[in-house]
C-alpha cells in the first residue's frame, strides 16, 4: 500500500455516516418519544408509513434499474397500472375456476401481475433499444396504453376472494412497537425490503451490475471490452418492468384487493420523484419513499383526528410539499448516468 | 433501410407534392395503423369496429355542433401542449403544465366573478390575463428552484401538481365557494357574462386565440434572439453559457412562460367552456398536453393538427359510447399506438417508402443537470 494524506479514522467514518446517520438518530429518537407518548398512533402511522411507501419504492427501483443501463423510463405508471389490472384479473378467473386453495390462487396472481409489468419492460427495451425510439416517447405510449387498455377491458363488479394477508414473523412480532411494524406485514412488503438490498448488492458488487452501470453511463467502453449492450438494456428493462409490476399487484392484490380505473392515481410519477431524490441509488430511494411515505401517514392521521384548525387540503399538500423543500434546501443537484436516453448505435 | 428500396434521386430536386407526401405520410399513416389496431382490439372483444369508427367520426365530425364540440375540446389541448413542447426547446420537461393549467383555471373564475360592471371588453381579457399570470407565476417557481438550488424540474412540477389540486379544491371549497342556495358540491360561483369568451357561431373563440398563441410561440422561438437562446440552451446548456448566454435567466424564463401557456389554457378553458372553476372539470388537461407535444413533434405547428386529432377522440368518444356501446378508452389505446408509429417513423416509411423530412425528434437526453 503506498502511503497518502492520512485522514483521521474517525474523519473517515462522519464523511461516510455522518450526515445519514444524524438523520437516522434524529428520526429514531423522534419515534421513541413519539410512541411513549402515544403507542398506538405511533405504530399505526409506522405502519401506514411502510405501506405508502411500498409501491414508491418498488417503482423507484424500476426507474432506477432502467436508467443506470440508460434507458429512461417515465412509463412506470403504466406498467404498475397494467399490472394491477393483469393481477386482479388473473385472481378473479382462477380464483373463479375453484381449484386451487387461495393462496396458491394468489401466488399465481402475483407472478402474472409481475409478467405483465415485464411485458411493458419488454415494450419499452424494444421501443428504445430496437426502434431507437425517443424514451420520453415510449414511456408515454406504455403510459396511455395502459390508461386505454385497463380501461376499456375493465368490467364493473368483480369480486375475488381475498387479498394478501400479513404473515407474522413469529417471536420477532412480538417485540414492542418494532414487532408489529416491521414483523408482521403482508408478503410484497417483506419482498420489498429484500429487494432494496438485493438490487442495491446486484447493481453495486456484481459483475452484472457492474456491466449495467457501465452501459448507462458510457456504453461504447463496455461494448468494446465485450459487453452486449442491448441484451443488457433489454434484460435490465424487463427485469425492472417486473419489479414494477409487484408495485401494482401491491395495490390490487395486497393494499386494497380491487381494481379501479387510474387506481395507481400518480404514484408512477411519485416514484420518479423519489428516483431522482434518491439520486439513483437503492438505499436513498427507500428513504425518499420512506419520507414521502411518513408524510402521506401523517397527513391522514391529522385528516383522522379531525378537529383541527388548518383546512384538509393543506395537509393534503403536507408530502408534496415536504418533498419540495427537503429537495430544495437538502439535496440539491443530482447527477443522472450520463449515457441515459441515448439510443446506442453499434459501430 | 427505405433508402434502398425507393427510386433513386437526391431530396432536394424532389417537388412540393413529393415534399408533402414526405411529411403528411407517417402522421396520417400512424393514424390508419393505429385505427387497424383499433379495430381488431374492438373485434376481439366483440364490438363491431364500424359502427364504433362511424359513431366516433360522427360525434367528432359529423355537423357544425359536433365540429365545434371537437374545437372545444381541443382549445385547451393546444396550450397545454405548446406548454409542454416550448418547455422541450430549452431542454426543460414541465410535467407540471396540469398544475399551471389548474392555477389559471381557478384565477380567472375568480376575475370573471368578482368583478362586477366592467365592460365585456376590458373583462373578459383581464381574466384571462390573470389566469395566464398566475400560470406563469407558479411555473417560474419550479424554474427558479431549478436555477437556485439545483431541484429538478421533472420532480418539483410532479409535486406543484399535486398541491394545486389541494389548493384549487381547497378555494373553490372555501373562501371562493359557490354560496348560491341549494349548492353543496365544491366550485366557484359562475363567472359574469362580461368575462366569457363567446363562440362565433360554433367554433370557439379560444380556439382562435390557441392558433394565435401557437403562432407566436413559434414567432419567440425562430425569429426573436430570446427564443434563439432557448434553443441553444436546450441543445446543449454547456455551450450556450460559453457562448454568454445567461442560462439560469433561461431557464427561469421558459419555464414561466411555458406555464403562462398552460395558466392561459386553464383560463379559456375557465371562461370558455366551463363558465366557472369546478374540481375535476380539468382533469388531465396539462397531462395530455404531453402527448398532443409529442405528438406534434414538439413544433408549435405540429401542436395544433395533434391537438385537434385529440380533441376530434374526445368529443367523438361520448357519442361512440352512446350509440355504438364502446368504452370510450379504446380511444386511449388508439392514441398510445398513434404516438408509437409516428415516433417509430422507420415502420411506416418503410411500408410506404416515403422519404425522412427534416430532423429526427429527440427529447429524452435525461433529467438535465
Amino acid at each position: 500500500m503506498e502511503t497518502t494524506i492520512s485522514v483521521p479514522i474517525w474523519k473517515q467514518v462522519w464523511d461516510r455516516l455522518g450526515v445519514m446517520g444524524t438523520i437516522i438518530i434524529v428520526v429514531l429518537v423522534g419515534i421513541l418519544i413519539s410512541y411513549m407518548r402515544d403507542p398506538q398512533v405511533t405504530s399505526a402511522v409506522l405502519n401506514s408509513t411502510l405501506r405508502q411507501s411500498t409501491p414508491l419504492v418498488l417503482g423507484a427501483l424500476c426507474g432506477l434499474i432502467g436508467e443506470r443501463t440508460g434507458i429512461i423510463n417515465i412509463g412506470i405508471e403504466g406498467q404498475m397500472l397494467f399490472a394491477a389490472f393483469a393481477g386482479f384479473l388473473a385472481n378473479v378467473y382462477i380464483g373463479q375456476l375453484g381449484i386451487f386453495p387461495l393462496g396458491v390462487t394468489l401466488l399465481l396472481a402475483v407472478l402474472v401481475g409481475i409478467a405483465a409489468g415485464a411485458l411493458l419492460g419488454w415494450l419499452l427495451a424494444f421501443m428504445s433499444v430496437t426502434l431507437k425510439m425517443d424514451q420520453i416517447i415510449g414511456g408515454t405510449v406504455i403510459n396511455i396504453l395502459a390508461i386505454g387498455l385497463t380501461g376499456y377491458f375493465y368490467q364493473v363488479g368483480l369480486t375475488t376472494q381475498g387479498k394478501l394477508q400479513p404473515i407474522s414473523l413469529g417471536f420477532l412480532a412480538d417485540i414492542p412497537l418494532i414487532g408489529p411494524v416491521l414483523f408482521n406485514n403482508p408478503p410484497i412488503t417483506y419482498i420489498t425490503l429484500l429487494l432494496v438490498v438485493v438490487v442495491h448488492y446486484v447493481l453495486f458488487y456484481t459483475r452484472w451490475g457492474l456491466r449495467s452501470r457501465a452501459v448507462g453511463e458510457y456504453p461504447s467502453a463496455a461494448d468494446t471490452v465485450g459487453v452486449n449492450v442491448y441484451f443488457m438494456r433489454y434484460a435490465n428493462t424487463i427485469i425492472a418492468g417486473g419489479i414494477a409490476g409487484l408495485a401494482g399487484v401491491f395495490l390490487t392484490l395486497e393494499a386494497v384487493g380491487s381494481f379501479e380505473r387510474l387506481m395507481t392515481n400518480g404514484r408512477g410519477f411519485v416514484a420518479l420523484a423519489v428516483m431522482i431524490f434518491g439520486k439513483w441509488t437503492p438505499f436513498g430511494a427507500w428513504g425518499a419513499a420512506l419520507l414521502f411515505g411518513f408524510a402521506t401517514a401523517m397527513q391522514t392521521q391529522l385528516q383522522f383526528q379531525g378537529d383541527l384548525a388548518i383546512p384538509h387540503q393543506f395537509i393534503g399538500m403536507l408530502p408534496y410539499l415536504l418533498t419540495i423543500v427537503v429537495l430544495a434546501g437538502f439535496v440539491g443537484r443530482s447527477r443522472p448516468p450520463a449515457a441515459e436516453g441515448i439510443p446506442y448505435e453499434k459501430e | 433501410m427505405s433508402d434502398q428500396t425507393v427510386e433513386e434521386g437526391n431530396g432536394r430536386s424532389s417537388g412540393w407534392l413529393q415534399r408533402i407526401w414526405n411529411t403528411t405520410s407517417v402522421p396520417v399513416g400512424a393514424v390508419l395503423l393505429a385505427a387497424l389496431i383499433g379495430a381488431a382490439i374492438l373485434a376481439i372483444s366483440g364490438a363491431n369496429p364500424l359502427d364504433a369508427y362511424a359513431a366516433l367520426i360522427k360525434g367528432s365530425f359529423g355537423d357544425s355542433a359536433a365540429f365545434g364540440r371537437t374545437l372545444e375540446k381541443a382549445t385547451p389541448l393546444v396550450f397545454s401542449g405548446l406548454a409542454v413542447a416550448f418547455a422541450f426547446k430549452a431542454g426543460l420537461f414541465n410535467i407540471g403544465a396540469q398544475g399551471q393549467l389548474l392555477v389559471g383555471a381557478i384565477v380567472a373564475a375568480y376575475v370573471g366573478f368578482s368583478i362586477e360592471g366592467l365592460p365585456a371588453i376590458i373583462h373578459a381579457p383581464l381574466a384571462l390575463i390573470a389566469g395566464a399570470a398566475a400560470g406563469a407565476l407558479y411555473g417560474a417557481f419550479p424554474g427558479a428552484l431549478k436555477t437556485y438550488t439545483g431541484a429538478n424540474e421533472v420532480i418539483t412540477t410532479i409535486m406543484l401538481n399535486y398541491v394545486a389540486i389541494n389548493l384549487t379544491d381547497f378555494l373553490a371549497d372555501g373562501p371562493w365557494k359557490d354560496l348560491t342556495p341549494g349548492n353543496v358540491v365544491a366550485r366557484t360561483p359562475k363567472i359574469m357574462d362580461s368575462a366569457a369568451i363567446p363562440f362565433i357561431g360554433d367554433i370557439p373563440v379560444g380556439f382562435l386565440i390557441a392558433i394565435l398563441m401557437a403562432v407566436v410561440t413559434w414567432w419567440l422561438l425562430w425569429k426573436t434572439t430570446i427564443g434563439f437562446e432557448i434553443r441553444t440552451v436546450g441543445l446543449n446548456p454547456h455551450g450556450a453559457q460559453y457562448a454568454g448566454i445567461k442560462v439560469a435567466f433561461t431557464v427561469i424564463l421558459t419555464m414561466t412562460l411555458s406555464g403562462l401557456l398552460a395558466g392561459m389554457g386553464g383560463a379559456i378553458e375557465t371562461q370558455g367552456i366551463v363558465g366557472r372553476f369546478q374540481p375535476g372539470f380539468n382533469a388531465n388537461l396539462g397531462f395530455d398536453g404531453i402527448t398532443v407535444a409529442l405528438l406534434g413533434k414538439t413544433h408549435p405547428f405540429g401542436v395544433i393538427p395533434a391537438a385537434l386529432l385529440i380533441g376530434a377522440m374526445k368529443a367523438g368518444s361520448s357519442q361512440m359510447q352512446f350509440s355504438a356501446d364502446v368504452a370510450k378508452e379504446i380511444t386511449d389505446v388508439i392514441m398510445a399506438f398513434i404516438l408509437f408509429f409516428v415516433a417509430a417513423d422507420m415502420i411506416i416509411r418503410w411500408i410506404l417508402r416515403s422519404r425522412a423530412e427534416g430532423e429526427k425528434i429527440t427529447l429524452s437526453s435525461g433529467w438535465g443537470s
